[in-house]
């Protein structure tokens, strides 16, 4: 018989409860179980009304995002035997609204994604005949870090700024743009900096770097808010010095 | 922006208020803000400098007048707080620095301590010439 571990699971349901409730339960810990594979234990073997998302269990579908212990974690990643004795608290990911239970709503951020055009602009392109566009390992080196993002939503879910301010464009979302527009086949930088070099876009961050240490798959977000900041100034002051004017 | 950019209201949906003190019982936050509230000891030690020189300017007197005041026990604790957040205000500035430049070299990106390191270096070569200045008498 394997050790069991308290789990305090935050439930919410919306047509009965005001505000959310911490209902406790005890589920084994074997050495491999995850946080996920408790809430499933809880789900299939305890209470089958327990509402969270979940999916492959590996790290590449970002949908088991929770705050874990107050910190945002991917549940499916996150070993219950970290946290013996426990008790261990399983929260919705903050900042988001809760749907139910450990469910929040994500359409804020898939908004936000959409706005910045996470996909190759091309300002012409190039006939079938000429054959595909292609890169050098040096040009995917410059942005297949971004390209790591599984939206998992865990960075906004640690950034002080999009809490506070809900119009902040966010971490994923700024990565995901600068994951484009340092990929040598896009073109469509230009189209995206009105809305990244805005108050909502990159100069809303105030550099609290939790983004970046939230990340399951090490994008750095914050680096690259920070690196088109730059970028951002350069273009400014391109348009002030250049024949061309502004924009 | 036509269109909001938040998302809209939900009769259903649970929103928590981000509490004034979200900083507090974290220490990553913690650590957050007093890195933005170093920037008023930065400010500080600007302020007492130029007040140094323009006393300087003035006269023998006047500079004698700003090394008593300087001598102020007071003074000498805040400058000692001040100080202690100034050196905290460098070396996170001095951290941050490498995540916001990628520099990239021959097709790789250049490692951090590379980054950092020269800022390292200048901060020593130009504390030490200030030293050098104020202590050569």
């Amino acid at each position: 018989m394997a050790q069991t571990i308290q789990l305090e699971v935050a439930r919410y349901h919306p047509e009965r409860d005001e505000r959310p409730t911490f209902q406790t339960f005890d589920v084994p810990v074997h050495k491999e179980w995850t946080v996920l594979d408790g809430l499933n234990h809880i789900k299939d073997k305890i209470d089958g009304t327990l509402s969270y998302r979940w999916s492959c269990r590996m790290g590449i579908c970002g949908s088991c995002g929770m705050m874990v212990n107050g910190e945002p974690k991917l549940t499916c990643a996150t070993f219950l035997s970290k946290y013996a004795p426990g008790p261990v608290r399983v929260e919705p990911l903050r900042y988001f609204p809760v749907v139910r239970d450990l469910v929040t709503a994500l359409g804020d951020f898939l908004v936000k994604l959409q706005k910045v055009k996470p996909w190759l602009v091309r300002r012409e392109e190039k006939p079938l005949a000429e054959g595909e566009y292609l890169q050098t390992p040096e040009q995917l080196e410059t942005y297949r870090q971004f390209s790591m993002c599984i939206n998992c939503t865990l960075c906004y879910a640690a950034c002080p700024v999009y809490g506070l301010d809900p119009h902040f464009l966010g971490p994923a979302a700024i990565a995901l743009a600068q994951r484009y527009n340092l990929d040598s086949r896009d073109q469509g930088a230009d189209e995206r900096l009105a809305l990244l070099s805005s108050p909502e876009g990159v100069w809303g961050c105030t550099f609290v770097g939790e983004c970046t240490a939230a990340c399951p798959k090490n994008v750095d977000p914050a680096g690259s808010i920070q690196q088109y900041k730059l970028e951002a100034l350069k273009e400014w002051f391109t348009s002030l010095v250049s024949p061309r004017g502004a924009r | 922006m036509s269109e909001p950019t938040y998302t809209p209201y939900h009769p259903r949906w649970y929103r928590r208020r981000v509490s004034t003190w979200w900083w507090l019982g974290d220490w990553k936050y913690l650590r957050f803000i007093l890195r933005e509230l170093s920037s008023l000891a930065v400010a500080w030690f600007v302020l007492l400098t130029l007040l140094g020189v323009r006393a300087a300017a003035q006269s023998a007197a006047a500079y004698a007048a700003y090394l008593e005041w300087m001598r102020h026990p007071l003074l000498v604790a805040l400058n000692a707080v001040s100080f202690f957040f100034l050196v905290f205000h460098t070396i996170t500035w001095f951290q941050a620095a490498p995540q916001a430049l990628a520099v990239r070299l021959g097709g790789r990106r250049v490692p951090d301590w590379m980054i950092a390191a020269p800022n390292y270096a200048a901060w020593l070569v130009i504390s030490g010439v200030v030293a050098w200045l104020l202590l050569r008498s």
